[in-house]
């Protein structure tokens, strides 16, 4: 279906970029919007705006039926969720094209099987690609156990198989442990959630996030490349990079065509990103799911391939074979996002909703500001704190820290708080600068930098 | 007998239960003590309580649950 017109089904900044994706291809926008979002940028920027419900998302943006319907009426063709609310919501993917729009990302269908974790992890291992080692499946009896923990190696997880949100792990160092363990274990998971099923994974002590985008078109699958994204604060990242730091070419190399063997294995259909934890010690790396979806940190990408992930997203969904072949996708430089959130890094992230008064945006051919700002603009108090994401490319990651310095030293945004001065410290930090940071890095960094007020330093 | 009023210290959602779960803070004809809490409001989210900060007998909210409030908007009535 030669596409005409697009239903952006989502707001923010990323409501934005779609939009500019949109316009680059000449296609008429309509916007979804809450009440609360009418006088958006998003709003502003779409050739027409649909009211689709009271401010709180659950009775907008996640209102299935509101959206799809709000999407049949502006006759659009396509309609795309962007991420978060209802881009990975099957039903919804099923919804759109039931009303006979396409989505804009992979079927219902794919998005259940790799949104299901035991599923997208059994899909992995047919792919070939390496998963966390571990139990296949749960495991009742100790000395099975035991076997299993000394064959994948200590330290070991045990987590209780009805668990989830980290409640009934236990880590055993040793096989003394894990025998003592094993059995409190079971029979804490018993009490806790009425089954005693345990499985045994390994542990990975300094495990940094990275993450390879893909595309598809359901018969050609490529990568672009990787991106780190270790830096995160409850589980949130705060900082990405592309590519990942240090990586050797062959481990990059393997751990972007594991994610390609995915991508074939299931048809894949759209723009996604394949999430692994790696283990800088031994160089390996573990499957950990699938996004299926466009991602927050998507820009690095853009920065360093000069890929337009979202236009390609869109061309797919219109039945266009994807026109970028491996060959052609190239690394160039390094890049870094900031998300620049309105909230205060003095007072325990603490989100401030609140009107812009002034707001200023160093002018660079190598900085890209994706945000829903505009001055004047009130930020709703309703949605994430998400304000903008600063992109920042150089010829190389000392270039780009370099570039992202002077960036932040001018950039301003007044009326709500913000992490500007979160950045403006990570990007002085010798271990930032080094590249020495894992996902538990910044959380006790953040204790150390910003919890207390710093004391005066004598001299 | 004069009516007290629960506000809103913040804009956002206001929630009238810890989870979707769990039974209500507070149910309309409770009595309320100084610090109790009768929900939470959403803010980009972050969720905070709302606490009471007077006593009173027989609360009658006036938001519901999932609804979109404003700074100082009234949550409930309290008779004195």
């Amino acid at each position: 279906m030669k596409l005409a017109s697009v239903f952006i089904a989502n707001r923010g900044e990323i409501a934005v970029r779609i939009n500019r994706a949109c316009r680059k291809l000449g296609l008429r926008v309509v916007q979804a919007a809450s009440a609360a979002d009418m006088d958006s940028l998003a709003a502003r920027l779409a050739d027409a705006v649909v009211e689709i419900g009271a401010p709180p998302a659950a009775k907008s943006y996640l209102d299935i039926a509101a959206v799809v319907e709000a999407a049949r009426r502006s006759a659009c063709d396509a309609v795309h969720p962007g991420y978060g609310f209802l881009a990975e919501n099957a039903d919804f993917a099923d919804a759109v094209v039931a009303a006979g729009m396409a989505f804009i990302g992979p079927d219902g269908d794919a998005i259940r099987l790799l949104g299901d974790k035991v599923e997208a992890r059994r899909v992995a291992q047919t792919a070939g690609v390496p998963v966390v080692p571990g139990s296949d499946g749960r495991i009742a009896d100790l000395a099975e156990a035991a076997a299993v923990a000394e064959e994948i190696g200590y330290p070991v997880m045990i987590k209780a198989a009805a668990g989830g949100g980290g409640r009934g792990i236990r880590i055993a160092h040793d096989a003394q442990e894990f025998a003592r363990f094993f059995p409190q274990a079971s029979n804490e998971a018993q009490a806790s959630f009425g089954d005693g099923g345990l499985y045994v994974e390994k542990v990975i002590e300094r495990a940094r996030h990275v993450e390879v985008q893909i595309l598809g078109d359901g018969e050609r699958f490529v990568h672009c490349f990787e991106r780190e994204c270790s830096l995160q604060r409850r589980r949130q990242k705060v900082w990405e990079e592309a590519p990942a730091y240090e990586l050797d070419p062959d481990v990059r190399q393997a751990l972007c065509d594991s994610a390609v063997a995915l991508a074939a294995e299931v048809h894949y259909r759209g723009a996604g990103t394949v999430e692994y934890l790696y283990d800088a010690i031994s160089r390996a790396f573990y499957f950990i799911e699938v996004n299926t979806r466009i991602q927050v940190e998507h820009p690095v990408t853009e920065m360093v391939t000069g890929i337009d992930l979202v236009e390609t997203m869109i061309r797919i969904a219109g039945g266009e074979p994807l026109a970028v072949t491996q060959d052609t996708v190239e690394l160039h430089g390094h890049a870094i996002e900031c998300r620049i959130n309105a909230e205060d890094p003095t007072r325990n992230f603490m989100p401030g909703p609140g009107t812009i008064s002034a707001l200023e945006v160093p002018d660079d051919p190598e900085i890209r500001f994706d945000t829903l700002l505009y001055d004047g603009y009130t930020i709703p108090p309703f949605y994430d704190s998400l304000l903008g994401k600063l992109i920042v490319h150089g010829s190389d990651r000392a270039d780009c820290l370099a570039r992202l310095r002077r960036a932040l030293k001018r950039f301003r945004i007044e009326g709500v708080p913000t992490t500007l001065a979160l950045h403006r410290a990570l990007a002085d930090d010798p271990d930032v600068i080094a590249g020495n940071v894992d996902t538990r890095f910044l959380e006790p960094w953040i204790e150390q930098h910003f919890a207390q007020p710093k004391p005066q330093q004598e001299v | 007998m004069s009516k007290l009023e629960v506000l809103s210290p913040l804009p956002g959602t206001f929630y009238r239960r810890p989870s979707p779960e769990d039974p209500p803070f507070k149910s309309d004809g409770d009595a309320v003590a100084v610090g109790d809490v009768v929900g939470l409001v959403e803010v980009m989210k972050n969720f905070q309580e709302v606490v009471a900060e007077v006593a009173g007998s027989d609360i009658a909210f006036k938001v519901d649950d999932g609804e979109a409030i404003m700074a100082g908007q009234v949550i409930a009535e309290l008779d004195a």
